[in-house]
């Protein structure tokens, strides 16, 4: 059965480390649906989400291959009911026409509702800022469809586990 | 004490046990062979005739001394010669740590003359690459790239050094120790209990046997686990020597081109225990087939090998040698007396054509019986080595040198001046063909410099023969590409390179020219005329399995 999965990893901060996980899911044939990486409380290290989508014979070369690789410290398989997963989106959209005022209403009201902000607007366009689960920022791109989206800007899936457990940890070396 | 970056990299070399490095000189690392110049006492170095060549050394030395493989390179078009050489010894899991100059860090980037991004080139084919950015990262990283490339899987570590870098100083440390950079080796013994059920109830029981038992030198662990539970030994290419061929259990190489008697025997199989394989296409053809009728245990140092290809019913993972000594502690004594002489059955059955007088199998034995058990012995990729593989009989470990994953035409000649080199500079065998020789002859002139004792049986048929054959059994006979037509004269032309040459098309000429080798100091090539229609036989055609086993012309 092909479904979502999302793989949590810790890295070494070094130069080229995203190339060798591209890399490696590429030469592997293995999608990457969304990609998300930045440096951890520990700057030694960078944490990165990666969501692909496969099956399970997939799913566990994935972590296998990944665990090989010198600079990943550590794979974790992100179960979906104890992780939360966020994405960021900024949308600049038109408001043009005699429907201008009404559809800039609309528009509004829609960002409160999804709990997003306006990061910038002029007399033709608004730019809002919304920040949720994937399928949140799917539906608010479907129902501003029709009033005309100039640009979109969204990450991957960024993700932390729940609870106080600290879900993904550097893993020691043979000696350390 | 404070060192310049070709220096610290040269003592690091010298620290880590290395004694022989190959290589090709360059702008780029012009300063490590100033080094190596002021060194040359304690580290020498192997000058190749093209870097492809000084990799195939490398990695030669390498799988017939255990130790790791050293090259070094200069930037751009010395790095660009090395990749082939560095995905042959990934594809068959070689230690092997290759050093490239490159243009200085404030010049990277900018397209300067000789410069690639050979990190990024060489990402998918290394188990690990280092740029050194910095000179005080630098005896650090050269101590990783050892530990990388010779622990866990083996493979090649790839390290890239801007020519700042090499000029620019910074302390030495003696001895200096690193924290390992390596993960925790895991060993899973979870399938024991299970392990022990199926070989107590197996009736057929069968080991595959591959590269990994002689990575973790379980030669002796294997046989004595194949003794106990009766079970026919088959062999991997990568595995071929880790089992005396001379020992009755051992049936030969699996696969495509294996023996008759080893892909009988596993075909009709109930229990497969498959140990450091992984199970390749050219192993196990047809997948749904290969393990049909067999319970699987897979015993592998890498994880990410277990289920990759076969989906095994039990496996461990962890260093082979550990795991067979605990499987040897609990598993009982089981005889089989009706298998085993099902499968010395198998072993007898002539159902091969009779060998030609002069043809490869003759060649091959009578190349055999001027050697000894410590002779290394190296191959190229076509027929020549199928052939090899099938009638040389190994009787030592390490003994063979042969491209596998990779299939890398253009490999023996490097490989075999690197084992010589590694095995003493004692007689070493390479066995090629004529299109394969073809691809990197030019190392002849390293083989005459060194003054190693080679001795090149070219098997000339004229054609690209394993390419011709699969045309002639799958294309209609529709031999495209595959006829050289070329007027080349091999003995004149290992005349031309300083060393001899001799013709073969009798037996007769053979023993001959194989004797003059015995009394010389230098390469001698002989060069065999065979037939181009000879096959190799047995054939399963790819991805069919046993049944389908061609075993006549």
């Amino acid at each position: 059965m092909v479904e979502r999965f999302a793989v949590g990893l810790i890295l070494n901060n070094r130069f080229g480390v995203l190339d060798r996980i591209a890399g490696l899911y590429a030469k592997r044939c293995y999608n990457i649906d969304a990609i998300s990486a930045g440096v951890t409380e520990n700057p030694a290290y960078t944490r990165m989400t990666v969501v692909s989508t496969g099956d399970e014979y997939m799913k566990d070369q994935v972590i296998r291959q990944l665990e090989k690789l010198i600079d990943v410290r550590s794979v974790t398989l992100l179960d979906p009911d104890s992780t939360a997963f966020a994405q960021h989106m900024f949308i600049k959209m038109h408001l043009t026409g005699n429907q201008r005022g009404s559809s800039k209403h609309q528009v509004l009201e829609l960002i409160n509702e999804y709990g997003g902000k306006i990061v910038d607007f002029g007399e033709e366009y608004l730019t809002a800022e919304i920040t949720g689960s994937m399928e949140k920022v799917d539906s608010f791109i479907e129902k501003v469809r029709d009033f005309g989206i100039l640009e979109l800007s969204r990450s991957g899936d960024i993700a932390i586990g729940l609870g106080i457990e600290n879900t993904l940890r550097v893993e020691k070396n043979n000696e350390e | 004490m404070k060192m310049s970056g070709s220096r610290i990299l040269v003592e690091e070399l010298i620290r880590q046990g290395v004694e022989v490095i190959f290589g090709y000189p360059g702008g780029a690392v012009l300063n490590i062979y100033d080094e190596l110049y002021l060194a040359s006492g304690r580290i020498r170095h192997v000058l190749a005739a093209h870097e492809q060549g000084a990799a195939h050394a490398a990695d030669g030395y390498a799988r017939a001394s255990g130790k790791t493989g050293v090259v070094l390179a200069t930037s751009g078009p010395g790095a660009t010669n090395l990749v082939t050489g560095i995905a042959n010894a990934y594809l068959d899991s070689v230690p092997m740590v290759a050093v490239t100059g490159n243009v200085a860090v404030e010049n990277l980037g900018k397209d300067s003359f000789q410069e690639v991004d050979i990190v990024g080139i060489t990402q998918p084919i290394v188990k690990h690459n280092f740029m050194v950015r910095d000179v005080r990262d630098l005896q650090r990283t050269i101590i990783e790239a050892f530990e990388i490339a010779n622990t866990g899987r083996k493979g090649p570590v790839l390290i890239d050094i801007p020519k700042n870098v090499q000029i620019e100083e910074c302390e030495y440390v003696e001895n200096l120790r690193v924290p390992s950079v390596m993960k925790k080796q895991e060993t899973s013994l979870n399938g024991l209990s299970q392990y022990l059920d199926m070989v107590k109830r197996a009736k057929r029981p069968f080991i595959y046997a591959g590269g990994g038992v002689l990575a973790s030198g379980a030669e002796r662990e294997v046989l004595e686990l194949a003794r106990r539970i009766n079970a026919p030994i088959g062999l991997s290419m990568m595995g071929l020597t880790s089992v005396p061929a001379s020992d009755p259990l051992n049936v030969g190489m699996c696969g495509m081109h294996g023996k008759y008697a080893s892909i009988k025997t596993q075909s009709e199989c109930d229990f497969l225990l498959a140990v450091g394989v992984r199970f390749s296409d050219r192993a196990t053809g047809d997948l749904e087939e290969y393990t049909k009728k067999c319970m699987t245990v897979h015993i592998d140092i890498d994880r990410a090998e277990i289920g990759k290809n076969v989906n095994p019913d039990i496996s461990m993972w962890g260093d082979v040698k550990k795991i067979l000594a605990e499987l040897l502690k609990v598993t009982p004594e089981c005889p089989h007396p009706e298998w085993l002489s099902q499968v010395e059955e198998y072993k007898r059955a002539a159902v091969l054509p009779p060998a030609k007088e002069f043809g490869p199998q003759t060649i091959i034995e009578e190349v055999h019986r001027h050697t000894d058990v410590d002779t290394v012995v190296a191959t190229d990729v076509g027929q020549h080595q199928m052939w090899t593989m099938q009638y040389f009989s190994f009787e030592k470990p390490k003994r063979l040198l042969t491209s596998g994953g990779l299939g890398t035409m253009g490999y023996g000649l490097g490989a075999a001046i690197g084992g010589c080199i590694a095995n003493g500079r004692k007689r070493t065998i390479l066995i090629t063909g004529d299109g394969s020789f073809g691809m990197n002859l030019n190392e002849m002139a390293t083989a005459v410099s060194q003054e190693l004792p080679l001795t090149i049986i070219l098997m000339n048929n004229d054609v690209l023969g394993m390419v011709r054959q699969w045309q002639t059994i799958f294309y209609d006979c529709h031999y495209s590409g595959t006829v050289l037509d070329r007027a080349t004269d091999f003995p004149a032309l290992a005349g031309a390179f300083g060393a001899r040459g001799f013709a073969a098309y009798t037996m007769e000429d053979l023993r001959n020219a194989l004797d003059a080798a015995d009394q010389a100091q230098g390469p001698v090539l002989i060069d065999c005329h065979i037939d181009m229609d000879e096959k190799v036989l047995p054939m399963i055609p790819p991805g069919r399995s046993a049944k389908d086993m061609i075993v006549k012309d």
